[in-house]
């Protein structure tokens, strides 16, 4: 018995700017910062009154701060940015072009197909407007290329009808990050970001506490991994930035992008902690900040942690066990069993299934390669 | 678990405890905002279960807190743990004792002493716990603050009688739900001392959760099935709509998701069991820093790689537009850009408030953002804050004074 969780948040069509909203009654305040505009907006965490450049000036010098204070994107590093054509990916990529100069870094847009029809194309097409209108060199990677032929709604037949959830969100976690390093590879990147902002962090903490996965919670709770093995760099220059705040950065530099949620996304279990999430943002200001906090802080039993990595047997990639999760998932989907590789080697049970949403603005994943 | 604890100490169960209990029962009715006549009622219910208990019982009120020690803050050492040999022979004594008493008696003997129970407390009192708990802007806080005041009420009582270990009866379920909340309140640091076995964060007096292994379904039917009477008391949250605060919150979204997923509870509990009480690794380790004035754990606001540090600085670098805020958030900042300094730039803001909040760990600095004004506080916990702040600036002085004898210019606080 499927109970689908529907987002409660506010869904925009295309980017259309918003509405006019009315005048108040009295004049709103000045803008803290330069005591000249007017004040159109007031930052979520600290409910200052700013301008509309003021802030996306110091949204700018936030993201700047927390790369070089960070020292995430050496100078000369070549950096692919997972681009989704989604609301995350999208300030990613034009704050990052802004700071490019300054940080004497050039781009790639990396775009992964995942063959959700009827999502994906819409999303891709953003994308190409965005590279076009940026002059970014854009590649797009295919799971039917990659991967022998699977796209997402081929898994999402084949794992449909078997349990509680489908879990293709699991999959298309997994392999995306996969897709996402191989476009890395192929565009020649040093480096590779992903727009994951303080909400996704704070949504990932409590998931995998809801569903006791210890070595992803010793692994999580830094800028981003430094890349062992084989793997790039990783790493998250939105990570202290709150959801509101991006969405709000994406309104006053009009930017285009898609706002559509995943098919699948309602099954997925990161809803309960999205909602949770919410929740806790109502009664505290201050959680999202707070669970980063305690995210960062987490000290597990050196027996919990994962084992340090190997290479898979198969495909050569960054592996805890002899073969790579994205070579067991698709080693099960090939072989028709295609909860073989889920979940902590159970197979059908009701409480396992650990479906990774794909977000609604689709960053594509940067979580490690978990080691099941 | 006073029932078990009881059948554990009996003659007929087959492992017996050893040890010599007693029990306390805090009242938090004004806290609540009860009525004395309800409060008095609640009392006389709680006094004829201790009583039929036969253990020595304590019955203290909340509003001693206004009469506490400040040595109550103090993580004082604990007794040399002896060797096997020792515990041994302790057993031995122990059991000599028992046999010595005779064998017809069910009270246990050390230390001998009679139930006490303080006088009722005085009306000043209750009003100053009504004018704290009525400062308190939102229930998450009130609810924390309830917490830290009845854990130094229950130290107190086990310090001055003696006794060396406090039983908590803490669920499965309730340590499931204040781990999670503890998760969002910023205090993920201490979460093994918060929902751990054994908590030795203040020295001499050890706080065990035995029950940590029962979930509420089956302390609820053992409780039927055995008859254990129980008194119910309002508590601070009751009637309160659920997204009053966020321990409320969690409880009824661990509810909710327990309906659906029956093993959330326990996989929540397992994950705990996996936390050790160590800073992670990569922080600043080493010798361990100065403990919260509060909750009493090593403080975890670390400067450099701390990205909340970060977002707090950020937000009081710009001009803001709230006092509040500032308050609260400068002294964080500066504190963490300049760790030799800092005491020193605190001082001179000559803020008694600025001077509390920098001792606190970053949870419990979170709730003191929804106190106003930290006055109607126990006086204990201003007094001991003054005399850390005070001992913190003669150790700096003391340092300068070593290096600069011939120096007679020598100022303190230079960065």
């Amino acid at each position: 018995m499927v109970t689908s969780w529907r987002p409660s948040h506010l869904k925009l069509r295309r980017s259309r700017p918003l509405p006019p909203r009315q005048e108040p009654a009295m004049p709103a305040p000045q803008c803290a910062s330069c005591r000249k505009a007017r004040a159109a907006l007031r930052r979520p965490r600290s409910g200052q009154a700013l301008c509309g450049t003021c802030f996306c000036a110091a949204f700018e010098a936030e993201v700047l701060h927390t790369v070089v204070a960070g020292r995430l994107l050496p100078p000369g590093a070549v950096v692919a940015v997972g681009a989704s054509g989604g609301k995350d990916s999208t300030v990613l990529a034009h704050v990052l072009r802004e700071l490019a100069p300054r940080l004497a870094i050039s781009l790639h847009l990396v775009a992964v197909d995942e063959g959700i029809g009827g999502y994906r194309d819409a999303a891709l097409a953003a994308v190409r407007r965005q590279a076009a209108r940026w002059e970014l060199p854009l590649t797009v990677v295919a799971y039917a290329e990659l991967f022998g032929g699977w796209t997402m709604d081929a898994v999402a037949r084949s794992t449909a009808g078997s349990g509680r959830s489908r879990s293709c969100c699991t999959f298309c976690g997994v392999l995306r990050r996969r897709a996402l390093e191989e476009g890395a590879r192929r565009v020649g990147a040093t480096h590779v970001v992903t727009g994951h902002n303080a909400d996704d962090m704070a949504e990932t903490v409590l998931m995998n506490f809801l569903r006791g996965d210890a070595g992803r919670l010793a692994r999580g709770g830094g800028l981003g991994s430094p890349g062992e093995g084989g793997a790039l760099p990783r790493c998250r220059p939105l990570q202290l930035a709150s959801q509101k705040e991006v969405v709000l950065y994406a309104h006053f530099r009009r930017l285009d992008y898609f706002s559509e949620e995943c098919v699948y996304a309602p099954e997925a279990f990161r809803g309960h902690a999205r909602e949770l999430l919410k929740l806790l943002e109502a009664a505290r200001p201050s959680a999202v900040l707070d669970l980063v906090h305690s995210a960062e802080r987490l000290a597990l039993a050196p027996a919990a942690r994962p084992p340090p990595p190997g290479a898979c047997s198969r495909c050569g990639a960054l592996a805890s066990r002899a073969l790579c999760q994205a070579c067991a998932l698709l080693d099960g989907l090939n072989r028709g069993r295609p909860r073989l590789a889920i979940g902590k080697g159970r197979r059908g049970l009701d409480e396992e299934g650990s479906p990774r949403e794909p977000q609604p603005s689709g960053p594509p994943a940067s979580e490690p390669i978990p080691g099941f | 678990m006073l029932w078990q604890v009881l059948e554990g100490l009996s003659r007929d169960s087959a492992k017996r405890l050893r040890f010599v209990p007693g029990v306390v029962y805090a009242d938090e009715g004004a806290a609540c905002g009860q009525s004395p006549e309800d409060r008095a009622e609640t009392v006389a219910e709680a006094k004829l279960v201790l009583q039929s208990v036969g253990f020595p019982w304590h019955i203290v009120a909340l509003e001693e807190v206004f009469s506490l020690p400040p040595s109550v803050l103090r993580c004082s050492a604990r007794e040399p743990v002896g060797t096997e040999g020792a515990y041994k022979a302790a057993v031995d004594s122990f059991l000599q004792q028992q046999h010595a008493l005779g064998e017809g008696q069910q009270s246990l003997p050390c230390p001998p002493r009679p139930p006490i129970r303080a006088g009722p407390p005085t009306a000043g009192q209750t009003e100053a716990l009504s004018t704290l708990f009525s400062s308190v802007e939102t229930l998450t806080a009130k609810e924390e603050l309830l917490q830290t005041l009845r854990t130094h009420l229950i130290l107190h009582v086990a310090r001055t009688h003696g006794y060396s270990k406090v039983m908590m009866g803490d669920s499965c379920t309730r340590l499931a739900i204040k781990l999670m909340t503890s998760l969002a309140l910023g205090r993920g640091a201490f979460l093994a001392w918060d929902t751990g076995f054994s908590d030795e964060r203040h020295g001499d007096v050890v706080v065990v959760r035995p029950m940590r292994e029962h979930t509420l379904k089956e302390v609820a039917f053992y409780n039927r099935l055995f008859a254990v009477p129980s008194v119910f008391t309002p508590a601070v949250d009751t009637k309160a709509p659920e997204k009053a605060s966020i321990h409320r919150l969690m409880e009824a979204f661990i509810l909710r998701l327990q309906a659906q997923f029956p093993s959330t509870v326990s996989t929540v509990y397992r994950t705990s069991e996996k936390l050790v009480k160590a800073p992670r690794d990569g922080c600043a380790a080493g010798t361990p820093g100065p403990r919260c004035l509060l909750c009493m754990c090593v403080l975890d606001v670390d400067t450099a790689d701390s990205a909340t540090a970060f977002g707090a600085q950020t937000s009081s670098q710009l001009p803001q537009t709230q006092p509040p805020v500032a308050q609260a958030e400068a002294p964080v900042s500066c504190c963490c850009t300049r760790m030799g300094g800092a005491r020193h730039c605190c001082r001179t803001e000559e803020d008694p408030r600025a001077r509390v909040i920098e001792q606190l760990c970053y949870g419990c600095r979170v709730n003191m953002k929804d106190l106003p004004s930290l006055d109607p506080l126990p006086p204990y916990i201003l007094a001991e804050a003054q005399l850390r702040s005070q001992r913190a600036e003669a150790e700096q002085i003391q340092e300068y004074l070593l290096e600069d004898r011939e120096d007679e210019d020598a100022r303190p606080g230079e960065s």
